[in-house]
């Protein structure tokens, strides 16, 4: 008899393009976060399939600190245009400027916890009752902890005690006004998962995703990219090494690891044989244990 | 890792269940600690915060009791996923809690899992949420149920302490349908039989809990033979290339679909045959659960999100009226006679409750005819009328068209989970 079995990489696409048509099927004005991370890439690659041979039927969203590695901007604009879609950038700086958001002073300066406000403004404007993103479950323990469909109030919280039971692949995006969810359709994916599936179906991503040589300093252990955005101190010089970046969030808080892996399939073999997370190398999550949970709690993604 | 072998690797997605400090947490982290699948960033971190709570072992719960909450109580509120991976397979794993008042997170963490593993504590042996937790994973139809014995390590590793429990989970069990059952006796915290055979029972010549889960064989979770697509958008470009194309995406729930069958659309009834099975990269010869596809039908009938397309000699059930078994999940006990709003597929109705026939006693599983009222965490058979007729199977038939849920129309939260009987 023949074999009807998927493999599970297969299994996890079908449940993640499942899970992006109940998000256009079920909420009135949703929309895609993306950052041009490998993540909301492979999400938005699946939108694609999702709604083949129609368009994306929603915008993407990019919450931009202004802080950004400039491959990361050519390749989000380069990839809406291929999509065919609709971007929408909801500015930090902007937020700043307006009097919303107050930027960090000293050394750790970051914009990181400030798109928190320019993400609500925007979902807020735009009134949008669905943000969908890229978030895994097994990159943070608190993210461990959060459903697919995840409710938010009108301040935009996340209730990590009194999550709604979530049975099956049925989903429930009912919602009171000025209510709106969070949704993530890549929640099961490792990050073995995302790099196979790229290699698999031959994605595209920003180029600093590979090895390269890159002006570099070293601060509290990390390897971080000289910006204009970070001051360095007298003890932290510039100097020059063969980098990649496992995440790519704002400049100020990612930071690179040091890597001969210039092609998908070393990339590969290194994830294999990490001893440290992805997220390792983000200086945000080590502020407090509970740095994640809380950030998300105030509306985070 | 080589890329072939990862994607030809199989996925086996289990869950944790048993009383509040059986052990369940502590046992997955001894699962992910002895298969180094905890990286050094994860575990210095969990170092630190024992440290500096004063406890004299690491605290390998602490790797999935992530919340502020959890870790200064000591207990699993909500769910915690956690992946990984040995040569062999590639598991999903659902933490839940075992405290009866988070329930309903046990019922969600295990209602997409194949094989549950459920913990009872060697010291104190079956207590109520061993029997509703045993009862509720036979309910959600979990093909496989590891108990396993914990805190041997508090009993001297007696055989007999084990023999005993282990009879009365066999007597509750026989009681229900569960087609495979083992016993492991563990000690979580020590590692004896998680990953490594111990050393302290000699007595016990069976697998270890690790290789129970590389190797029992987990069969496919879905029925290949009734076919069953309901549909959840309708795709229509209307652009220049596909000006006319109208196809129906979803997620197939059940049997084999291909270009040519000859299929009905529910509950119309209007007949078609299927043109063409799409995706982005080319059509399809073949379709089948829970493959997400789209799919075009030869004649151009009416067809929106909720219809369901299957053969016309292999139709779903067509009704209005139906059994189910139902989890109630929510503080606010269920109405008598109430009216709930309803998720089934992939469409949404508004129900009645009509009857309550019984609830169950789950220590004894006896029937409890004479109180009727549902409260949470309670499980009871009940009559339900829709506002519309739904297309469904029996959940035992179907896990997809034989399940759905509760909605309170007033706060939009979901109340219950029910299984159609
Ligand atoms: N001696 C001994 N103690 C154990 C063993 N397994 C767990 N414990 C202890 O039992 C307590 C509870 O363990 P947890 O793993 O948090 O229990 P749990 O089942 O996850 O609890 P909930 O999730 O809240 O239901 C902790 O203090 C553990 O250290 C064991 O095998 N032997
Ligand atoms: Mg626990």
């Amino acid at each position: 008899m023949q074999s009807y079995n998927l493999t599970h990489l297969e299994e996890l696409e079908a449940e993640a393009i499942f899970v992006l048509r109940e998000v256009a099927a079920q909420f009135e004005n949703p929309a895609l976060l993306f950052s041009g991370g490998k993540d909301s890439i492979i999400v938005a690659h699946m939108a694609k399939k999702a709604f083949w041979p129609g368009k994306i039927p929603f915008p993407l969203v990019h919450v931009d600190t202004g802080h950004n590695f400039p491959e990361t901007i050519e390749f989000r604009d380069r990839f809406v245009e291929q999509a065919g879609a609709t971007l929408i950038v909801g500015s930090v700086q902007q937020s700043i400027d307006e009097g919303k958001s107050t930027e960090e002073k000293g050394f750790n300066a970051s914009r990181n916890g400030l798109q928190t406000v320019t993400l609500l403004d925007t979902i807020e404007l735009h009134k949008f009752d669905c943000a969908m993103g890229g978030a895994r479950r097994d990159e943070e323990k608190a993210r461990a902890k959060e459903r697919f469909f995840s409710h938010r109030d009108d301040f935009g919280q996340w209730d990590p005690k009194n999550q709604r039971p979530e049975l099956w692949n049925i989903f429930n995006g009912r919602k009171s006004m000025g209510e709106h969810f969070r949704v993530f359709p890549i929640s099961n994916w490792t990050e073995m998962d995302v790099w196979q599936y790229i290699l698999h179906e031959k994605i595209e991503i920003p180029s600093i995703y590979l090895a390269h040589e890159r002006d570099v300093f070293i601060r509290d252990g990390v390897i971080m990219s000289t910006t204009d955005f970070i001051e360095q101190r007298e003890s932290e010089p510039t100097i020059k090494k063969q980098v990649r970046f496992r995440t790519i969030g704002d400049a100020t808080c990612t930071g690179a690891v040091e890597s001969d892996a210039d092609s998908l399939e070393k990339i590969i073999e290194e994830v294999a044989s990490a001893r440290t997370t992805e997220r390792g190398t983000r200086s945000d999550d080590k502020r407090s244990e509970a740095a994640m949970e809380d950030r998300k709690k105030q509306g985070y993604f | 890792m080589e890329t072939n072998s990862y994607l030809d690797m199989e996925l086996l997605r289990f869950s944790t269940a048993g009383s509040v400090d059986d052990g369940k947490s502590t046992l997955i982290g001894r699962l992910l600690y002895d298969s180094k699948s905890i990286f050094t960033d994860q575990y210095e971190a969990i170092e630190e915060s024992s440290r500096r709570k004063g406890d004299e072992n690491v605290n390998l719960a602490l790797l999935t009791d992530g919340l502020r909450a959890e870790r200064e109580q000591g207990i699993t509120i909500d769910v915690a996923y956690r992946y990984f991976a040995t040569p062999k397979r590639k598991f999903i794993i659902a933490d839940t809690p075992g405290h009866i008042q988070y329930t309903r997170n046990m019922v969600t963490g295990s209602s997409t899992s194949n094989l549950s593993i459920i913990l009872v504590d060697a010291r104190h042996g079956v207590v109520e949420q061993t029997c509703r937790h045993t009862f509720i994973s036979a309910l959600l139809g979990i093909p496989h149920v590891v108990f396993c014995i914990n805190k041997m390590d508090l009993v001297d590793y007696d055989e007999a302490v084990f023999e005993k429990i282990k009879a009365d989970l066999e007597a509750f069990s026989s009681k229900l349908d569960v087609k495979d059952i083992r016993f492991v006796p563990i000690s979580a915290l020590k590692g004896d039989n998680v990953v490594h055979a111990s050393e302290n029972m000699d007595w016990y010549q069976g697998s270890t809990l690790m290789y129970l889960l590389e190797n029992i064989h987990i069969g496919s979770d879905y029925n290949h033979i009734d076919c069953r697509f309901p549909v959840q958008t309708v795709i229509r470009p209307q652009s220049e290339k596909y000006p006319d194309y109208r196809g129906y995406a979803g997620r197939i729930a059940g049997g084999v679909f291909k270009p040519g069958d000859e299929v009905m659309v529910l509950p119309s009834g209007f007949t078609s045959k299927v043109k063409s099975i799409d995706t982005e990269k080319g059509s399809l010869e073949q379709a089948f659960a829970p493959m997400s596809v789209c799919m075009t039908l030869e004649d151009d009938i009416d067809i929106s999100r909720g219809d369901m397309i299957v053969r016309e000699n292999n139709k779903t059930e067509v009704d209005q009226d139906m059994d189910v078994m139902v989890c109630w999940l929510n503080e606010k006990k269920m109405v008598p006679n109430g009216k709930y709003a309803i998720k089934h597929t992939s469409n949404d109705v508004r129900c009645i409750i009509k009857e309550v026939k019984y609830k169950i006693n789950v220590n004894n599983l006896h029937r409890i005819e004479d109180d009727k009222e549902v409260s949470m965490n309670e499980i009871a058979r009940i009559t339900i009328r829709t506002t519309k007729p739904l297309m469904f199977d029996k959940y035992s038939r179907n896990r997809s068209t034989g399940s759905l849920i509760f909605i309170d129309e007033a706060t939009n939260e979901t109340v219950g989970a029910a299984m159609i009987v």
